[in-house]
């Protein structure tokens, strides 16, 4: 079969969408050129009218994208820069997110955002590495991660066609993966829905985006001591906490490997839900990037503060201890 | 629309804000409004000159522009009184009081937040080959709001159908524009290239023959357009004022302010009969829209959450349950 980038399924996702929708329409900064490779060759194909070049002023194109969606319009957005969010929080979360409610039900917002490369992108330094997932977890905004290239292809359909506003994070370091893929077999990803990549006994390993490879590898290189199953929650908003709750009937014991800060990231909630309502027979234990990190510049610093293979394994060891 | 129905519109607006500040000062309205007595003249003039299938969006100050958009009173007034059977259902409130069917996308409660989504909208429109219009109303604190200014390079670079009104009152909450806006006003349009005129914004006929001519303008893909309308607000920011007796405008300044009313400058153009049949015919309006307003079905508090997705999705509760989402997961 032949071998999907990540990247590419994300490119794949989008010119799908593109053909198969007349609403569906891009917005962003070097789209039209295709810096990020994802919207290569769609200028061409389609026409600037759907695939649209802005300006450098990333709160006005993202509460225009509401104005076009509400009349209409299934406009998905990339931003080059994962800390952009930051810039656009109040489009996103105060505006497009709040509609629905505020006028009790009547429009949605289909709205994507995209971030081909969020995370750190080693030597990018601080303003350009955040990985905000769990911010618009806590807000309540739909929110994916996806680890692998049909992932990322699936859910990346599924958000352009959910009539809600949704957050993409496509993790740097996921983006170099590939994958023996069916092309013929791609499809959508629900939204909501785990995966479980590994089966295992012992341990359960919640992973997030391209922390999935992380928890893949140290499953591997320990398969001999420890039985890990790694489950890829894909959604961190909505989760889904009956697989997680079903992984953990089966292992009793929880590791949470997640590049948020330590405090209130959505680790946090998946061990409190878990130590609040599923089966643990040890306390669980999470591998994050340290309470407040802003990424430092030089290569060492920066890998400091992320998660790493080393510290899942010192924690899953540690977990199974008693065992 | 015609001078009288303007005028109408007006005394609408009027009697709305007067009733809504009984019911706030009676309880049955909670969180207060922002009234916008004083200036019903610019909401007048600027929707008279709208299609029913064109747009706007609004501001904290947004019952005017709501009204003469040719909202309900009476599902307005439910709205803010927290009712089920108001526009929003009780969800949204003063604040983000919409009605789509009629092409009001929203009261907005963050300042300037409306103008890129009205010129979204513009876009779409176009897009779609029609040519609907969208107006934006924002008041004088707006135009300090980096959001509008990025959204006036949008709209002039592609030449989108969108009419920008600033309703200049002079006070963005209590700063003035004297303490508040370097160079003009105006100034700011005509940087992007964006034609911009001032207008008497207690007069309705001179802000609807204005609205008239930009409207009809952007309509036939003269670009977008801006519109100052000079006003004065008579009554509070907000109705907190009214206890909280904020001080920032003296006596003097606000009696001069009220002594122009722009429902006496159009019902000047009318006989006394006239004027006289419309003010009873509203106070009918308004007398059935409060009571069906406070006769409206307070809403359910397990349905606080609906419609926050607007597929239906369901969160957990505060206490953590119930679990509503997929349990699918794949292996």
């Amino acid at each position: 079969m032949p071998l999907l980038s990540y990247q590419k399924a994300l490119h794949r996702a989008l010119n799908d969408e593109l053909a198969r929708d007349g609403a569906v329409c891009v917005f962003g900064e070097d789209v039209g050129v295709g810096v990020n490779n994802v919207t290569s060759g769609l200028l061409a194909k389609f026409g600037a009218d759907r695939v649209v070049d802005m300006p450098l002023s990333e709160q006005a194109f993202t509460s225009f994208a509401t104005g076009a969606a509400i009349a209409g319009r299934r406009p998905v957005i990339e931003f080059q820069i994962p800390s952009l969010l930051f810039l656009v929080f109040e489009q996103i979360v105060n505006q497009a997110h709040k509609l629905s409610l505020m006028t009790g039900g009547q429009t949605g917002v289909p709205v994507t955002y995209f971030l081909p490369g969020s995370g750190s992108r080693a030597g990018w330094a601080g303003q350009h590495s955040d990985h905000p997932y769990s911010l618009f977890a806590h807000v309540g905004v739909k929110t994916v991660v996806p680890a692998t290239p049909s992932d990322a292809y699936g859910l990346f359909v599924t958000a352009i066609r959910d009539d809600d506003p949704v957050v993409l994070f496509g993790p740097s370091g996921a983006l170099g993966v590939r994958e023996d893929v069916d092309f013929a077999a791609l499809g959508p990803v629900p939204l909501g829905v785990g995966r479980v990549h590994r089966a295992g006994t012992d341990v359960t390993v919640v992973a997030v985006g391209h922390l999935v490879q992380t928890a893949l590898a140290v499953a591997q290189r320990l398969a001999d001591q420890v039985s890990i199953e790694v489950f890829d929650p894909r959604t961190v908003y909505p989760f889904d906490w009956a697989g997680l709750a079903a992984s953990l009937e089966r292992t009793g014991r929880l590791v949470v490997i997640d590049d948020s800060n330590r405090s209130c990231g959505i680790g946090g909630e998946i061990v409190a839900t878990a130590a609040e309502e599923m089966r643990l027979v040890a306390p669980p234990k999470r591998v994050t990037r340290p309470d407040g990190a802003v990424l430092p510049f030089a290569l060492e610093l920066d890998r400091a503060v992320q998660p790493s293979e080393e510290q899942l394994t010192t924690a899953v060891l540690e977990v199974v201890k008693d065992a | 629309m015609t001078v009288r129905e303007r005028y109408r519109t007006m005394r609408l607006i009027r009697r709305f804000e007067e009733r809504a500040i009984e019911l706030v000062r009676g309880g049955e309205i909670v969180g207060g409004i922002h009234p916008y007595i004083g200036q019903e003249a610019i909401a007048a003039g600027v929707c008279a000159a709208l299609r029913a299938d064109d747009v706007i969006t609004s501001t904290h100050r947004g019952h005017g522009h709501v009204l003469a958009k040719g909202a309900d009173p009476a599902r307005m007034l439910a709205e803010l009184a927290g009712r089920e059977n108001g526009l929003n259902k009780g969800r949204g409130g003063s604040m983000h009081a919409a009605d789509f069917t009629l092409g009001i996308y929203g009261a907005n409660g963050i300042v300037g937040a409306g103008g890129p989504i009205a010129t979204g909208a513009a876009w779409a429109h176009r897009q779609a080959g029609s040519d609907r219009v969208a107006v934006s109303f924002f008041g004088d604190g707006a135009v300090n709001q980096g959001v509008l200014l990025e959204t006036l390079n949008l709209a002039a670079l592609w030449r989108l159908p969108v009419l920008f009104v600033c309703e200049n009152n002079g006070y963005a909450t209590t700063l003035t524009v004297a303490a508040a806006v370097a160079g003009s006003i105006t100034g700011r349009a005509t940087a992007f290239g964006i034609p911009a005129s001032t207008v008497d914004g207690m007069d309705a006929e001179a802000v609807h023959e204005a609205a008239s001519a930009a409207i009809g303008a952007t309509r036939e893909g003269a670009g977008p357009a801006f519109l100052e309308c000079t006003t004065y607000r008579f009554d509070a920011h907000h109705t907190w004022e009214h206890k909280a007796r904020v001080n920032y405008r003296s006596t003097d300044e606000v009696s001069t302010g009220r002594s122009r009313d722009p429902l006496d400058v159009q019902g000047a153009r009318l006989s006394e009969v006239e004027r006289a049949g419309i003010d009873t015919e509203v106070e009918t309006v308004m007398d059935e829209a409060v009571a069906f307003a406070l006769g409206g079905p307070r809403p359910d508090p397990a349905g606080a959450l609906d419609h926050l997705y607007h597929d239906g999705l369901r969160g957990r509760s505060g206490t953590g349950e119930p679990h509503l989402t997929p349990a699918r997961t794949v292996t």
